[in-house]
């Protein structure tokens, strides 16, 4: 195996070696460029020589096999590597500023500023794990920024790509990664459930939120192991005035069962966007961990927590999709609600983790002032939130999968699609309107998000007997929306 | 170079000229056989001859078990696999069963061994059905990648420099890269006879440049390749398993 020989000023493979910029405990980083290239560059090379860590080694090669498969703003973009069999390293884009670690000396952070960083790390991580790819190393010190706000994950040493060979899988006996924001299934051996990362993600939004690390800093198997039956404080012990929304987050990211927490980092990033929509169990009000009754079941009747049986993400991520119905609330508009509902029902009856959002679009005009009340002095948007949940009740959703939105927008179909980009929806149903004036004037709402929506689209109509009944439906005021 | 590796075709005609057009359409260069062109299916005659023009135009081929078996009556076999062995005997040409047992127990070719079983023992024709199998033949080996089938399930292993496994089910058109920096064993799938569950044609393709083997799945007429077994009256269960993969 080739010794490390890299020095400033070297060329390797046409990258030419500049400053050493950090040396960590498995790699060294440094600064190189390539004339082709313009974006800041990175040489990443591993620790090799004798009596290093094994895992330095192993790491690499993880990061090696899998940097070259991601892309999207998530990941920094991979630009090339080398082998052991002459000199190894990666090269990856450098991104500008420092690693969540620099907020440390800042913590506890505010609610709503937490709300934001953890937000956007969710959104990250659902990224990644469409990918097939589960971090686990969720820490501060593996998250960067863009300029734009997105969050960057790094370090890909530790992780799992369920499409690939898993060669961390046999190798150590002990779970390599970083001992307070292990998931208590990792102590298993438990490598292909993508909710790791959700507990991960937990431990850093109650690190933030509190100055404390909710399970210690312990490094030794025994003290990581007592994760597995004995839960943490919840914040509002440590903190009088922690949001019941945000305890309720955090305190699920946190749950020791992965099937407990939210099903995926979507759902979660979904539940950060819309904290007035959470619903609130006995989770947000908890001063007190569980009873000790509960922490022995947990100790020892480990039923519950033995591994399982090998998991594809891919498919498990399938199951778990957000769906958004998108309704119209004028009178006559019933036949196609209902349509709707119906479609929406044997969507959701086949995947019993699928979260629903319904939306309605309050069409602003493009010139008139706008006022929040209608005729007999109701407001509509109240209105409208009370027909969504009224349209929804029938579907006898749990709480906790349903939320309902008005969008007040110009452009209806440009509101839907605004929504579903933002919010990683992943199946949009729509009606389509029927024989309609409006439609010849306006264009279709759901032609337009059929042709530009990122994901899939239902489109619905009437039963053709609730069609003929209704006829073209007549009365339409100007600020309702058609699909 | 981009090579296409087959084993176990088994005289099964449809999946194995189903996988040569898709291989030939994605640009292999080069063919690999692994051994095991007979036994089982219907159509030894074809095989045979297919894969002695493929040989003329540069493939590798080695010797597998039922091959051996053609020749020697000394090979040991289940009843089925023996009543298929005799009746492929009376099929084949002289010069068909001379070209079988004429062909290597092994080849070598760069840093790649090609072996019909667990290469510690080629002449054993032992089955890599776990880890510890799979160390005794990358340890027996030389070559940084072995390639061998028998056992009819794709599988994929490698070695660390420390000796320590992994193990791994291949997912189809998904390329993995056999990194450098450690010594693989590339379990192939059936051509002919799949026992994974999936009844599709299995067989893998190896870039040599970027080192990336990717497993591919080959829908074939199943049911074609099952009405010869039973139109030549070989044992049903010898159609029958084709069209579950079992």
């Amino acid at each position: 195996m080739a010794r490390s020989s890299v020095v400033s000023g070297a060329v390797i493979d046409g990258f030419t070696i500049g400053e050493c910029v950090h040396r960590g405990g498995m790699a060294t980083l440094w600064d190189v460029t390539r004339p082709d290239i313009a974006m800041p560059l990175l040489m990443k090379i591993p620790l090799m020589s004798e009596g290093e860590d094994p895992a330095a080694i192993v790491s690499f090669e993880m990061e090696q096999m899998i940097l070259p498969r991601l892309s999207g703003p998530h990941v920094p973009a991979c630009f090339g590597s080398g082998d052991f069999g002459r000199q190894p390293y990666v090269v990856i884009e450098r991104i500008p500023g420092k690693t969540l670690y620099g907020r440390l000396g800042d913590l506890p952070l505010s609610f709503e500023e937490t709300r934001g960083i953890v937000g956007k790390i969710a959104l990250a991580l659902a990224d990644l794990h469409r990918q097939n790819v589960i971090h686990h190393d969720i820490k501060p010190s593996s998250i960067m920024f863009r300029p734009g706000g997105e969050a960057v994950l790094i370090d890909f040493g530790l992780s799992h790509h369920n499409r690939l060979p898993d060669l961390l899988q046999e190798e150590f006996r002990l779970p390599y990664g970083t001992a307070p924001y292990m998931a208590p299934e990792r102590l298993l051996g438990v490598r292909d459930d993508a909710r790791s990362d959700l507990f991960s993600l937990g431990v850093l939004a109650y690190f933030f939120t509190t100055g404390v690390r909710p399970f210690g800093e312990s490094e030794t198997m025994r003290g990581m192991r007592r994760r597995l039956w004995r839960d943490t404080y919840p914040p509002r012990k440590l903190k009088a005035d922690y949001p019941p929304w945000l305890q309720e987050i955090v305190l699920r990211c946190l749950e020791i069962e992965p099937v407990w927490r939210h099903p995926t980092a979507s759902q979660l990033a979904f539940e950060l966007g819309h904290p007035d929509q959470v619903k609130l169990t006995a989770r947000s009000e908890r001063v007190d961990r569980d009873p000790i009754s509960t922490v022995w079941r947990r100790r020892f009747n480990r039923g519950l927590t033995q591994p399982k049986p090998k998991s594809d993400l891919a498919a498990q991520l399938a199951t778990c999709p957000i769906l958004a119905v998108a309704l119209d609330t004028t009178e006559g508009s019933e036949p196609l609600n209902e349509a709707l509902r119906v479609t929406a029902q044997r969507i959701l009856a086949t995947l019993p983790s699928a979260r629903l959002a319904c939306l309605n679009v309050l069409k602003l005009g493009r010139v008139t002032i706008d006022r929040t009340l209608d005729e007999q002095g109701n407001n509509k948007h109240v209105d409208r939130l009370i027909t969504l949940r009224h349209w929804a009740a029938p579907l006898k959703l749990d709480e906790n999968r349903l939320t309902v939105h008005v969008l007040a927008a110009v452009e209806p179909a440009a509101a839907i699609l605004e929504f579903a980009k933002v919010n990683r929806v992943d199946h949009i149903v729509i009606g389509a309107r029927q024989n309609s004036m409006l439609r010849s004037l306006l264009g279709s709402v759901s032609s337009k998000v059929v042709a530009e929506a990122p994901c899939t689209v239902t489109v619905v109509r009437p039963t053709r007997a609730a069609a003929l009944q209704s006829g073209s439906a007549s009365s339409k005021s100007p600020d309702q929306v058609k699909a | 170079m981009l090579l296409a590796v087959f084993a176990d075709i088994h005289a099964n005609r449809q999946a194995f000229g189903a996988c040569l057009d898709y291989a030939r359409a994605r640009g292999a260069e080069r063919m690999i056989c692994l051994g095991d062109y007979v036994g089982y299916g219907a159509d030894p005659e074809w095989t045979v001859e297919t894969m002695m023009g493929l040989v003329d135009s540069g493939a590798m081929a080695v010797r597998g078990n039922h091959d051996n078996a053609v020749g020697s009556a000394a090979e040991s076999m289940n009843a089925q696999a023996q009543a298929a062995i005799e009746w492929t005997r009376g099929r084949l040409s002289a010069a068909q069963r001379g070209f079988l047992a004429d062909l290597p127990l092994t080849l070598h070719e760069e840093d790649r061994l090609y072996v019909h079983s667990e290469a510690s023992h080629p002449a054993r024709w032992r089955y890599v059905q776990d880890s510890s199998d799979a160390a005794r033949s990358i340890q027996a080996a030389s070559a940084q990648i072995t390639f061998c089938g028998h056992i009819h399930q794709p599988a994929l292993y490698s070695m660390s420099s420390a000796a320590k496994m992994t193990s791994f089910v291949p997912t189809s058109g998904v390329p993995v890269q056999l990194l450098a920096g450690r010594r693989w064993l590339a379990v192939l799938g059936s051509v002919g006879q799949p026992r994974d569950g999936d009844p599709a044609a299995s067989f893998a393709m190896f870039d040599t440049r970027s080192r990336e083997i990717t497993y591919c799945r080959v829908p074939y007429d199943v049911e074609a390749a099952a009405g010869r077994i039973r139109e030549n009256g070989l044992p049903l269960w010898l159609a029958d398993r084709l069209l579950v993969g079992r």
